[in-house]
């Protein structure tokens, strides 16, 4: 579904990643995780097409097409979805009006009809139901004096209405407690079919507790350097990210 | 002969000042006036940006005293829910009471002379005119030259107007260039209360200006609400003053709503002269191809214990220009003053630009005020955030900046109003929020 590869992206100059391969299958969980600066959020924003960021070199191609040429809207259309580190405030928008008309856009991409207001509501009130989220909030301008909890809950229930091939998740667990952790992840895990895959990106390994990956990546200094199942989770959990960095400090 | 020279000629011309039952001596200073002073231009600090020189070196008619505007023209510009309100009609800046509709008791509605000469008069003669004390410039003195043709409206003690009253300003451009000058003095009785929504349409192709005073007077107790909308073509232009005095304990609420149009010049002055009395003003301007918009902002609190609180928001695409400047006065005696300003825009295009000027005088040491100004461009991380979800660019932009203009529309109160700008502005992003 996914193939990363040989892809490198810097920013202002400043080379961020060095080199990326991954494959990704419908399906499959893919973790990365990694310490701070080792270019994960970018990895993440690279693949949605967030423009500030420059692909040097490499390919990356998403359910048969080039997906470095398509713009972010026609990234979303094809079946990509990014869940925000920091979701932004949008003031006099509401969460249904956005959620809406990004709904039927795609739709549209996709060369199907617009669903009618019947038809719509039907899909939010499941979706609500299935992500723990009420109307009050979706009446609210987008995302604006949401608690970080209620703005996590708010990309999953996005994620849930566009249904994505591939749902990348940038450190969706930050910020948040234990409980929202939870509630967010079961989400998360409710969408998961064999036809869908997950991207989680994260900095720590308590999230994969409830969304259990099927293999964890080590992303450090724009590479990934080591790959393996879930316990390599635990593993960097117990021993920390030094020993990664100490393995590979030549290249640092 | 240009546009000047005519109207002084045409000044000439007026019937005997000894007619006028007062007026005679306001118009005969307003006249002297105009002659010192001239049409303003960019050398003066408050026309600094905003060049109005052009509209009077052409040639253009004035006031055109037989229009043929039927029915049928008005009913082309009349605004959402007219079965339901009041409607004052003024054509080529004179009223004409065959096409107006007074649907309310307690609300008069007659020309300044007469207000001039019969139980209205100390009112007339306390309150007409308390403009010019603000606005010190030819093109005030100009309106003011011509007062005799202007109206009187009259809301009575204790009414509640339910009907709101809908002022058509309609200048019928279709033979001449016109030049209108519609003025108009309200009071609104001790605790009355009534909605004002005010007009502008051009007739026809030719080039239309306008220059416009309302003097609105506001008694203890009473409730006001003044939206002004400003949606005229590119072949228009206009300054419009509004002037309010709370002369009592009183609330004012006033939305200024500016799409497009030639060039526009607004003048709001809000004066709190009595204790405890609460303004609020807002503003929307979306100015697209060459239009121009200058709002100019004065609110004086000359009494203690008031609050005024205003924002005007901006979108400037292609090669539009925007000024805005806000002058809040706080008197010495205006202890416990509570004012706050802010002035927020957007800028679309590489070739739009605005002038933003907030003006902060105060002379008294207890009170709180603040005021802000920010100009701007769409934020790329909030377009991003659309994107990714799927929506085509234009269409995020757009969502982006009918969301910047939702707290200002939500400022309308009258429901066919409020959707009827909201719908003009989602034409002009060209969305449909379905």
């Amino acid at each position: 579904m996914l193939s990363i590869h040989n892809l490198h992206a810097s920013i202002d100059e400043k080379k961020i990643l060095k080199g990326i391969n991954l494959e990704i299958k419908p399906g499959e969980v893919h973790a990365i995780m990694g310490p701070n600066g080792s270019g994960k959020s970018t990895l993440a924003s690279v693949l949605a097409g967030r423009e500030n960021y420059e692909v040097t070199e490499g390919t990356v191609e998403f359910a048969g097409k080039d997906l470095l040429e398509l713009s972010p809207e026609e990234r979303a259309g094809e079946g990509l979805f990014l869940a925000f580190q920091y979701p932004v405030e949008i003031p006099g928008l509401s969460t249904t009006n956005f959620i809406k008309t990004a709904v039927n856009e795609v739709r549209k991409y996709r060369g199907e009809e617009p669903l009618d207001a019947v038809a719509f509501l039907k899909l939010m009130k499941e979706k609500m139901a299935q992500t723990h989220i009420d109307q009050s909030l979706l009446s609210r301008s987008l995302n604006e004096g949401f608690s970080g909890g209620e703005k996590k809950r708010n990309e999953v229930f996005q994620m849930a209405m566009l249904q994505p091939k591939l749902a990348i998740l940038d450190e969706t667990d930050s910020g948040l407690d234990i409980d929202a952790i939870r509630i967010v992840a079961n989400g998360v895990n409710k969408l998961r079919s064999k036809d869908n895959a997950v991207l989680l990106v994260t900095h720590y390994q308590r999230l994969l507790d409830y969304i259990v990956p099927d293999f964890v990546h080590v992303l450090y200094n724009g590479r990934i350097v080591k790959s393996g199942p879930k316990e390599l989770a635990l593993e960097l959990e117990e021993r920390g990210y030094d020993f990664i960095k100490n393995e590979f400090k030549v290249e640092a | 002969m240009n546009n000047l020279e005519y109207i002084k000629e045409r000044y000439s011309k007026l019937p005997d000042v000894s007619d006028l039952n007062g007026l005679g001596v306001i118009r005969q200073k307003a006249f002297d006036a105009l002659n010192t002073m001239g049409i303003p231009t960019t050398r003066h600090e408050e026309w600094k940006y905003t060049r109005i020189g052009s509209f009077f070196n052409k040639e253009y008619k004035y006031q055109a005293g037989q229009s043929a505007v039927t029915a049928a023209d008005l009913a082309s510009v009349r605004l959402p829910g007219y079965e339901q309100a009041n409607e004052l009609v003024y054509i080529n800046g004179r009223y004409v009471p065959e096409l107006s509709v007074i649907r309310s008791k307690g609300l008069t509605v007659q020309p300044l002379q007469e207000a001039a000469s019969n139980e209205y008069r100390d009112i007339v003669a306390k309150h007409l005119g308390h403009s010019s004390n603000y606005l010190k410039d030819g093109i005030m003195a100009l309106n003011t030259a011509f007062v005799q043709d202007g109206m009187f409206v009259h809301v009575k003690k204790g009414q509640i107007i339910e009907h709101p009253i809908y002022i058509y300003n309609i200048t019928d451009a279709r033979e001449a260039n016109v030049l209108s000058q519609p003025r108009t003095l309200v009071y609104v009785g001790e605790n009355a209360q009534v909605k004002f929504v005010e007009t502008f349409n051009t007739l026809g192709t030719q080039e239309s200006f306008t220059n416009r005073v309302i003097e609105i007077v506001v008694e203890k107790d009473a409730i006001t609400e003044y939206y002004k909308i400003q949606t005229d073509a590119s072949h228009a232009s206009q300054v419009a003053t509004t002037h309010i005095q709370q002369i009592g304990k009183s609330y004012t609420h006033t939305v200024t709503v500016s799409l497009n149009y030639g060039l526009v010049r607004n003048n709001l002055n809000i004066v709190l002269d009595e204790q405890y009395c609460e303004a609020h003003l807002y503003g929307i301007y979306l100015q697209q191809g060459q239009s121009h918009i200058d709002n100019h902002t004065v609110v004086d609190h000359a009494k203690p214990h008031c609050e005024s609180n205003e924002l005007y928001k901006g979108m400037l695409d292609d090669q539009s220009t925007g000024v805005f400047n806000g002058k809040i006065f706080v008197r010495q005696d205006a202890q416990k003053t509570n004012a706050y300003q802010s002035n927020k825009n957007v800028l679309l295009a590489e070739g739009a630009s605005v002038n933003t000027k907030p003006q902060l005088e105060i002379f008294a040491d207890d009170v709180k005020c603040s005021h802000g100004c920010t100009i701007g461009r769409l934020d790329e991380e909030s377009l991003f955030y659309l994107r990714s979800r799927g929506i085509t660019e234009s269409t995020a932009r757009s969502l982006l900046l009918h969301g910047f203009a939702v707290d200002i529309l939500e400022q309308i109160k009258i429901d066919p109003i409020r959707e009827y700008v909201d719908k003009l502005i989602s034409e002009r992003l060209e969305f449909d929020l379905a």
